[in-house]
């Protein structure tokens, strides 16, 4: 009989094995039912893995992909694992994201046809404003009237996603656009462009803000009292009061900065890959990012590889779908399964599995 | 008082890694006697008694129970024998009645009605007055003990075992639930009492069994043994009381007026217009049931709960309304009863613990950055000074025995030359010679000249380290008195006599 026996100390080895045990059962599991969908598992495992980054018809259009989707998702994740760390759950990162994409193309088009350099930076700051003032109402009900933020931030990502619809059939739409939906396009606009920096790398200014951001989050949890407060909060609530941590200042903080963060992600990708504001323009980055964060192991540098992995899953289970006709729910279940594993498999980090024979009383 | 065999016990043994719990443990329990377990905290009562109660398996040794082979698998299979048992932390619902929470541990519970009148006809038969349509949430912890005791009654068991029962009674209550074991075992039922205070077993009990570190040590008649006898042979050693030193009292540095706070706490005790003062160089010890207040008076001079301004004034500055950080810079520290999840987060380090309190007074942090290789040496230096026995600073403190971790906590508290230091139950859970070395810390403060409040549930200890008594009752505090002259039935009388005991006596 199997049994499980709580570690003295969480294990180190087990808190970063786990996530690689997670993405193998994820392989083993996905490939029976890649095989159950009469499709070669090898193959289809290969295809999602590997062609992304070494295939030579496919690599050099799907290797840039993979630091634009993944860029968004770490900015996202980061955000949202420090929140996470500190049980406080924001599951609205899609829109903050949404609401930063518009604040800063709102800023963006008020301006038009300015073309000065202070125009991008304007609109980053609009971006992350967009994103902390969604975050706010969320954290602001929860301190003032004790809502669930879970469920507070989870609806007003349909809030986001209405104004998103009206935005880019009235306001923001684009007057030369011949009455289609959908702003002007910000990418073709030098002054608030978010360009590709290095050709064919697919890195943008998203992307260099996402690696800071990972470093600014790691030296945070590591070395500033902040950190330890936020840790500690999620892990001892009491301990943390007895700590001196004010609790409504910790929710607000970090919704806050979650919030910016995501509404940061949404600014770049508004200037950027996207384009433009359209009814379409979330693709659900802001769900994605929870996984990614806990995939990380709520670490800032889990969470850069986790982002990476995520990202290379989408782009090859794109791929998969279209070179193998998988059905799109078989990708989609595919990525389920990885965050089923991971937090199965999690437990090894407390618990140790014991074989024991059951005693005969 | 005793007759024929009932339980007995050869040679168990019960080892978890790491430590051996039991060891070759014999002894017999005869029908209708009250038979004492002996031991230090982690001496390895609470083990045994587990595998009385069938909750944990022996190793190796047998059990006989009237005779008969006796393996309990499961509590189930031991009250169907007819092993009943009191735990010392009580398994009740507060938002259930009494009622109610007798039927939830029953097997087969009679309808409510018929229930309520046999929960009466038992507190009248045993002198354990109980309403069983109230509240548990209600009632004080002497009377959740009857709740529990009358539980286990409703079962007719022939063993009753209470585990540390005492400690959430006045010595009032003590007395009348001494008289209900005693009618229970001239009855026939056979009592195990696990207790550490010598004084209870040498009134009670007819037979002690003394262990240390999971062995037997004595078998002794307690009614033939002195106090201090029994004590050295528990601790296997002569045990030196704390020495004090007499000195002047300084000014006042810690004062409280007028403080009402309601509980945070659901079901929680609010605190009604609490007043004292501590002069610096004095122990004010803070009397009281479980239950009284004591958690809300620490959270409210911690700083975890604020109030009025000058309601709580440290040094003369009022500090009220400041968060613990302020408080911890104008001098007061101090240490909650609960030491895993609230004085210390059980998945930290001991070097992440040692800042959670200290980072403000050994400025451990600079420009909100952490200074790590501060905080190590502040944690090595309390494991140092204070004896805590672990591997390293570096594991966590859930994997510290809760001896140790108190030493830790209280002993991070003390190192950060307090001023005004407030400690709840400070002892609790400690072996002795970890307690005396404890207490002696605190008398050390107090004579560098640290006002120190100390609140505690151990009479004995309170007398034996506090200059004045007050004792919290339902959240009012009395006023403080010079220990020097106090009796135990004043100090009984203080916590509260015998919170409506005094129709039990009527009705014994």
């Amino acid at each position: 009989m199997l049994r499980l026996e709580k570690r003295p100390s969480p294990s180190r080895t087990w808190a970063w094995a786990t996530p690689v045990l997670a993405v193998v059962l994820t392989m083993i599991a996905g490939g029976i039912m890649f095989a159950a969908l009469g499709k070669d598992p090898v193959e289809a495992i290969r295809t999602i893995f590997w062609d992304p980054l070494f295939n030579p018809q496919f690599a050099s259009y799907s290797r840039p992909q993979l630091l634009v989707k993944a860029g968004p998702l770490i900015l996202i994740a980061v955000g949202l694992s420090l929140g996470f760390r500190a049980g406080i759950w924001n599951i609205g990162a899609e829109g903050q994201y949404i609401m930063g994409a518009i604040f800063a193309a709102g800023v963006g088009l008020a301006l038009y046809p300015v073309e000065t350099r202070w125009v991008f930076p304007l609109m980053v700051v609009a971006g992350i404003f967009g994103g902390w003032l969604w975050a706010m109402i969320p954290a602001v009900l929860k301190t003032r009237f004790n809502t669930n933020e879970i469920l507070v931030s989870l609806l007003l990502v349909y809030v986001a996603q209405n104004i998103l619809a009206s935005m880019s059939l009235g306001l923001l739409r684009n007057p030369e656009g011949g009455g289609f939906p959908g702003s002007r396009n910000l990418s073709q606009i030098p002054a608030m462009a978010n360009p590709e920096l290095i050709a064919g790398t697919g890195m943008h200014w998203g992307v260099v803000a996402a690696f800071v951001v990972v470093i600014a989050a790691y030296v945070l949890l590591q070395r500033h009292i902040l950190g330890y407060h936020i840790k500690l909060a999620g892990q001892a609530p009491r301990a943390a009061r007895f700590a001196g941590v004010n609790p409504t200042r910790l929710t607000v903080l970090c919704m806050g900065i979650s919030g910016a963060l995501a509404g940061m992600a949404g600014m770049f990708e508004v200037t950027g890959p996207a384009g433009q504001i359209s009814i379409d323009f979330n693709t659900g980055y802001g769900f994605t990012a929870i996984i990614v964060a806990f995939l990380g192991r709520l670490n800032p540098i889990g969470i850069l590889l986790a982002g990476l992995l995520m990202a290379l899953t989408y782009i090859g289970g794109e791929l998969a779908s279209f070179m193998l006709s998988l059905p799109s729910a078989a990708i989609q279940a595919f990525q389920g399964m990885l965050l089923f594993f991971l937090l199965a498999v999690d437990l090894l980090t407390n618990y140790r599995i014991r074989l024991k024979k059951r005693e005969i009383a | 008082m005793t007759g024929t065999e009932l339980l007995a016990i050869s040679g168990v043994t019960k080892a978890y890694p790491g430590v051996v719990a039991n060891s070759d443990v014999s002894f017999q329990i005869a029908e209708g006697e009250i038979h004492a377990l002996l031991g230090e905290n982690g001496a390895g009562k609470s083990t045994l008694v587990k595998m009385i109660y069938g909750l944990v398996k022996p190793d190796a040794g047998t059990m006989r129970f009237r005779g008969q082979s006796y393996q309990p698998t499961e509590p189930r299979q031991a009250r169907a024998t007819g092993v009943a048992m009191v735990f010392q932390h009580f398994s009740l619902f507060e938002a259930l009645n009494v009622a109610e929470n007798v039927a939830l541990g029953m097997e087969n519970p009679p309808p409510m009605r018929e229930l309520s009148s046999r929960i009466k006809a038992v507190s009248q038969e045993y002198g354990l007055p109980l309403d069983p349509g109230r509240m548990v949430g209600d009632l004080s912890a002497g009377e959740r003990q009857r709740v529990e005791i009358i539980r286990c009654l409703l079962q007719d068991p022939k063993l009753l075992i209470m585990d540390e029962p005492t400690s959430v009674l006045t010595p009032q209550e003590v007395e009348i639930l001494f008289k209900t074991l005693r009618k229970l075992a001239s009855e026939g039922t056979a009592i195990l009492y696990i207790s550490h205070k010598l004084e209870e077993i040498r009134t009670l009990c007819d037979e002690a069994t003394i262990l240390r570190r999971g062995k037997v040590v004595a078998t002794c008649t307690p009614r033939e043994r002195t106090a201090r006898e029994m004590a050295e042979l528990m601790v296997g050693a002569t045990l030196t009381p704390p020495a004090r030193n007499a000195k002047a009292k300084g000014a006042v540095a810690l004062q409280v007026t007028g403080l009402s706070v309601a509980s945070p706490i659901p079901f929680g005790t609010s605190l009604k217009d609490i007043g004292f003062s501590v002069a610096r160089g004095e122990v004010l010890g803070i009397a009281g049931v479980a239950g009284n207040g004591q958690d809300e008076l620490l959270l409210a001079l911690s700083g975890e709960v604020r109030t009025a301004r000058d309601t709580v004034k440290i040094d003369g500055a009022g500090m009220g309304d400041k968060g613990p950080n302020d408080r911890r810079a104008a001098g007061l520290v101090s240490a909650p009863e609960e030491r895993l999840g609230h004085a210390a987060a059980p998945d930290m380090s001991l070097v992440e613990n040692a800042l959670l309190s200290g980072a403000v007074r050994k400025g451990l942090v600079s420009g909100g950055f952490i200074d790590w290789a501060k905080t190590a040496a502040f944690a090595a230096g309390i494991v140092k000074d204070f004896d805590v026995r672990t591997p390293g600073t570096h594991v966590a403190a859930r994997a510290l025995s809760g001896g140790n971790l108190q030493k830790f906590v209280v002993g991070r508290e003390l190192s950060q030359a307090p001023g005004v230091i407030v400690i709840n139950q400070p002892t609790w859970g400690v072996d002795a010679a970890a307690a005396a070395a404890i207490r002696q810390a605190i008398l050390d403060r107090a004579a560098e000249g640290a006002a120190v409040v100390v609140i505690s549930q151990d009479l004995d200890e309170l007398l034996e380290i506090a200059d004045n008594f007050a004792a919290l009752n339902e959240g009012r505090l009395t006023a403080p008195r010079p220990v020097q002259g106090l009796t135990i039935d004043e100090i009984g009388l203080m916590m509260g006599g015998a919170h409506g005991m005094e129709v039990a006596h009527h009705g014994a």
